[in-house]
């Protein structure tokens, strides 16, 4: 195909007539803000090559149709060998958007797995008057949601043999995918809980005793039946849970962006160069995630 | 059953930024290219655009852009009496792939290293005497090639993609505003300096008044819209703070797809197939000739690409192995010091200091790779060494590339890593604290080498990449000095309180420090102590060049890329104008 196909000036967006007219230009999340616009301000017309010119034009328009669009296309995946000569591929609505999480309820994680999870989380972070905890910003949703999807079958991990301990300096090895981890270490713990607490599971210890456990896990100081190692199972359920906490909603935790804005982070902004001056100011933007800000969409409910 | 294509001039090995960089070169002079890249295909548009690209989770935590291991990864251990292990989870470095690879997912820091860093060896012997190079089993060596050769292509490479910055040496003249230890420039910045927000301009301020010379990091997140020689567009970095990690959807980083792709895919002689993995170079049976490489792509099927000229313009721990997997050159033996393949791996040393402020909203989510103010007082030999007990140092840099809130938030000395307590410190000092970077040099040592593992095999078959790695003494003293001086900054910053992350114990895989691996496939001025010439042209076998920062014979104190640039350009340079007339070793062995 040539590149006068690909790059067709004259398609227009359809997206672009939903934009919420009644926002300030930087309050509008970057998707709603008008690209072409922007890349035209962004780029010189001066000297302007025609096909460059078309292919950031088209550039824009498949940033802002992709996030509303089903991604039929995976980046990461890649997928079939392919050629290419004489020009620069690019195929409109192929945008590589974020999966996110859907539904409700817990899909991964079995009802006494919820206890446990829900009760270590809600130690890890604790709720108060300054933040969320990390129930209320709904970790346990993110981390079920993580550990039925491809990070929980060990995406982006080497998990092949041999399985010596090795060094703490040769990081995690573990035969285990990290939702094996999950369901081996649960019922480790749980199991070693009973038989240190007079038979109480994790959920039910009162919550200095659950910070005990927590930090005899850490420290690898408790030691696990099942196979698993206690401090590998600790260092990947706190990092898991602050990215829960911390990252967009769309992958369902950081709820309503409580934790975003407990820290005073404003999410998914794009542009601050009208900031970057105005030394020691707050920047008053409330957070805005990928698919917009509270109130906005179905995020809030 | 392998294919066996039709012959073209030369295959490129991998298409980030030496692939690129290469293949515009010798499509320019004329010859039928073809880059063979193992990952996808990438654009702006299409994998992170505005819209998606500020997203934490998946592209930092969940390596979206970065090499998946599930397939392939490397062996680690500290020194030879240890066993090996996969890296089964990337942690300290986050390898590329992908078209553009690295050059996609980097920060942008545009460096160039300094005289003297070529020639780490006889300068410090003659400054320091002979022992001060060969302390601790060192194995430093001089490049072959100094900054004087070298300083045309760093000015290609900076108009290439618009580096913003200001010069401290113009011609021999120091600038005021630039760095003044860097090397003699012919040419100022292609576009003015980025500008700094609070916590870099406190760094300044606070340098200054210790005696230091503060300048703005020279980066290729751009301040100001530009048109590079090749007519590709960049626009003005909008400080979003998703750069480093993630690919900027606003054309405003210099990589190879806002610089050089739109040029070179549209060039009829050029081919780039994506999916397609290299499994080894094929040779003579002298072993003098490359005649091609075998690949497979990811539909399984194995084809014979016979080329001229093989370009291993793949990441350095790729060239490395494809050349142990090939039979290039003699597999370096860290007993007997023989061989030179795999010699002198080398890193980075990192270590950094936070600062905690009561009364200073610094909004750390203001940033970009590059956003840095910077003193490079205590970098390579800008300072006397004398009596300290190690060569090399680091730039010092008041950075702050983001506030991404899982990997960026600071908290004071003492907290604990979970609990209300460590809610309360991240709630309390987000806004108001920030990291200094001290970004040091790594050292060649003897034990510090790559092979291939003789157990772990990738889902081709072929052995992994073994990699011995520890920091040395010389680097641990380098450290500690260059992170006092980083302390001494951030104290007359007035904070309310600092903490100092020093470089401790041995090379972790665990924690994130930095892409910065060099060596193994190390330039020098003869056979028997390097793989390349200062063309980086194997000396064993003379159609195979071998491109990136495998050719450093140790690492300075800078980021690689504007050097691996520059000898891209340097090694194109004499290719087209030398080599193509008559394909023979370049530098008589």
């Amino acid at each position: 195909m040539s590149s006068q196909d690909k790059f067709d000036v004259s398609r227009t967006d359809p997206e672009s007539k939903t934009q919420p007219e009644d926002l300030a230009d930087h309050e509008k999340h970057p998707t709603q803000r008008d690209p072409l616009l922007r890349i035209a301000a962004a780029a010189t017309p001066v000297k302007v090559n025609l096909d460059r010119r078309r292919f950031l034009v088209g550039s824009a328009m498949a940033g802002l149709g992709g996030v509303t669009a089903a991604a039929i296309h995976d980046g990461e995946l890649g997928g079939p060998p392919q050629t290419f000569r004489g020009s620069v591929p690019w195929r409109e609505g192929t945008a590589d958007v974020p999966p996110g999480a859907s539904g409700s309820g817990y899909v991964f994680f079995a009802p006494a797995e919820v206890i446990f999870i829900e009760s270590a989380v809600g130690r890890l972070i604790p709720n108060d008057s300054v933040g969320p905890g990390g129930v209320e910003a709904r970790v346990p949703f993110f981390l079920d949601r993580q550990l039925a999807g491809r990070f929980g079958r060990g995406d982006h991990f080497y998990l092949g043999g041999p399985w010596p301990k090795g060094t703490p300096e040769q990081g995690y090895q573990s035969r285990f995918n990290p939702a094996e981890l999950y369901r081996a270490a649960i019922a480790a713990i749980d199991k070693y809980v009973g038989a240190n607490f007079n038979g109480i599971a994790f959920g039910k210890l009162a919550a200095d005793d659950q910070d005990k456990v927590l930090k005899g896990l850490e420290s690898g100081e408790i030691k696990l039946d099942g196979g698993v190692d206690s401090k590998s199972f600790f260092a990947m359920l706190l990092q898991n849970t602050k990215e829960g906490y911390f990252s967009d909603p769309i992958y369902g935790g950081n709820k309503d962006m409580g934790a975003w804005k407990m820290i005073g982070f404003p999410g998914a902004h794009y542009d601050y160069k009208e900031w970057v001056s105005r030394h020691g100011e707050r920047v008053p933007y409330p957070p805005v995630g990928l698919k917009g800000r509270p109130g906005w969409t179905e995020t809030s409910s | 059953m392998t294919t066996t294509l039709k012959p073209v001039d030369a295959v490129l090995v991998g298409f980030g930024w030496t692939g690129a960089i290469m293949g515009q070169q010798l499509c320019d002079a004329g010859m039928n290219v073809v880059a063979l890249e193992r990952g996808p295909w990438r654009d702006t548009p299409t994998d992170f655009a505005t819209g998606f690209a500020q997203d934490e989770l998946r592209y930092m935590w969940r390596h979206h852009l970065f090499q998946n291991v599930t397939y392939d990864t490397l062996t680690i251990r500290n020194n030879t009496n240890q066993e090996a292990l996969p890296m089964r989870h990337l942690g300290a470095f986050l390898l590329g792939t992908g078209v553009g690879s690295g050059g996609v997912h980097w920060n942008g820091q545009i460096w160039r290293f300094l005289p003297s860093d070529f020639m780490t060896k006889s300068h410090n012997q003659q400054r320091y005497g002979k022992k001060a190079v060969s302390d601790y089993d060192l194995t430093v060596q001089d490049w072959g090639v100094t900054y004087e050769q070298l300083e045309p292509y760093y000015d290609q490479f900076d108009k290439l993609c618009g580096t913003s910055g200001k010069a401290g040496n113009l011609n021999g003249k120091i600038q005021p505003g630039g760095n003044p230890f860097e090397g003699p420039r012919s040419n100022e910045y292609p576009t003015p300096p980025m500008i700094q927000t609070y916590a870099p301009t406190l760094f300044g301020k606070a340098a200054a008044e210790l005696g230091r010379h503060p300048f703005p990091h020279p980066t290729g997140n751009l301040s100001e819209p530009y048109i590079n020689p090749l007519g590709a567009q960049l626009g003005a970095c909008t400080y979003c703070g998703f750069c480093e990690k993630f690919g900027c959807g606003n054309y405003s980083k210099a990589s190879p797809q806002t610089t050089l792709l739109p040029y070179l895919m549209a060039k009829p002689n050029f081919t780039l197939k994506t999916e397609c993995e290299v499994l080894r170079v094929k040779l003579t049976a002298d072993r003098k000739r490359a005649t091609g490489v075998t690949y497979v792509n990811s539909a399984g099927e194995e084809f014979f690409q016979p080329a001229e000229m093989v370009i291993l313009s793949a990441y350095v721990l790729q060239n490395v192995r494809l050349m142990l997997l090939s039979g290039i050159g003699k597999p370096y033996d860290p007993k007997t010091g023989e061989g030179v393949v795999g010699k002198n791996y080398a890193y980075q040393t990192m270590s950094s200091v936070n600062v905690f402020f009561d009364d200073k909203i610094l909004n750390p989510f203001i940033g970009a790779g590059a956003l840095a103010t910077v003193i490079d007082d205590f970098n390579g030999d800008n300072f006397d060494h004398s009596g300290l007990g190690f060569i090399g140092g680091a730039y010092i840099a008041g950075m702050v590339t983001g506030g991404r809130p899982i990997e960026m938030i600071y908290t004071p000395e003492g907290t604990p890593d979970w609990g209300l307590e460590w809610k309360h410190a991240a709630a309390k000092n987000y806004l108001r604290s920030f990291s200094i970077s001290v970004h040091g040099s790594c050292m060649s040592h003897r034990g510090n080498y790559l092979d291939l593992d003789p157990t772990y095999r990738d889902i081709y078959g072929r052995p992994m990449l073994r990699m011995t790695f520890d920091f040395t003494e010389n680097e641990h003293k380098m450290s500690d000095y260059l992170t006092d001086r980083a302390a001494e900054v951030a104290r007359a910053m007035n904070p309310r309180e600092i903490k100092l992350n020093r470089r401790k114990g041995s090379f972790s895989i665990v924690p994130y420090q930095t892409t910065h691996n060099t060596g193994g496939a190390i330039m020098g001025e003869s056979p028997k102590d390097s793989v390349v010439n200062q063309y980086l042209q194997s000396w064993d076998v003379s159609n195979v060049f071998s491109l990136g920062s495998g050719a450093f014979p140790q690492n300075a104190g800078y980021n690689p890329t504007g050097t691996v640039a520059a000898l891209t350009y340097h090694a194109a340079h004499e290719i087209t104008t030398r080599y193509l007339k008559n394909p023979a070793p370049l530098v008589q062995s």
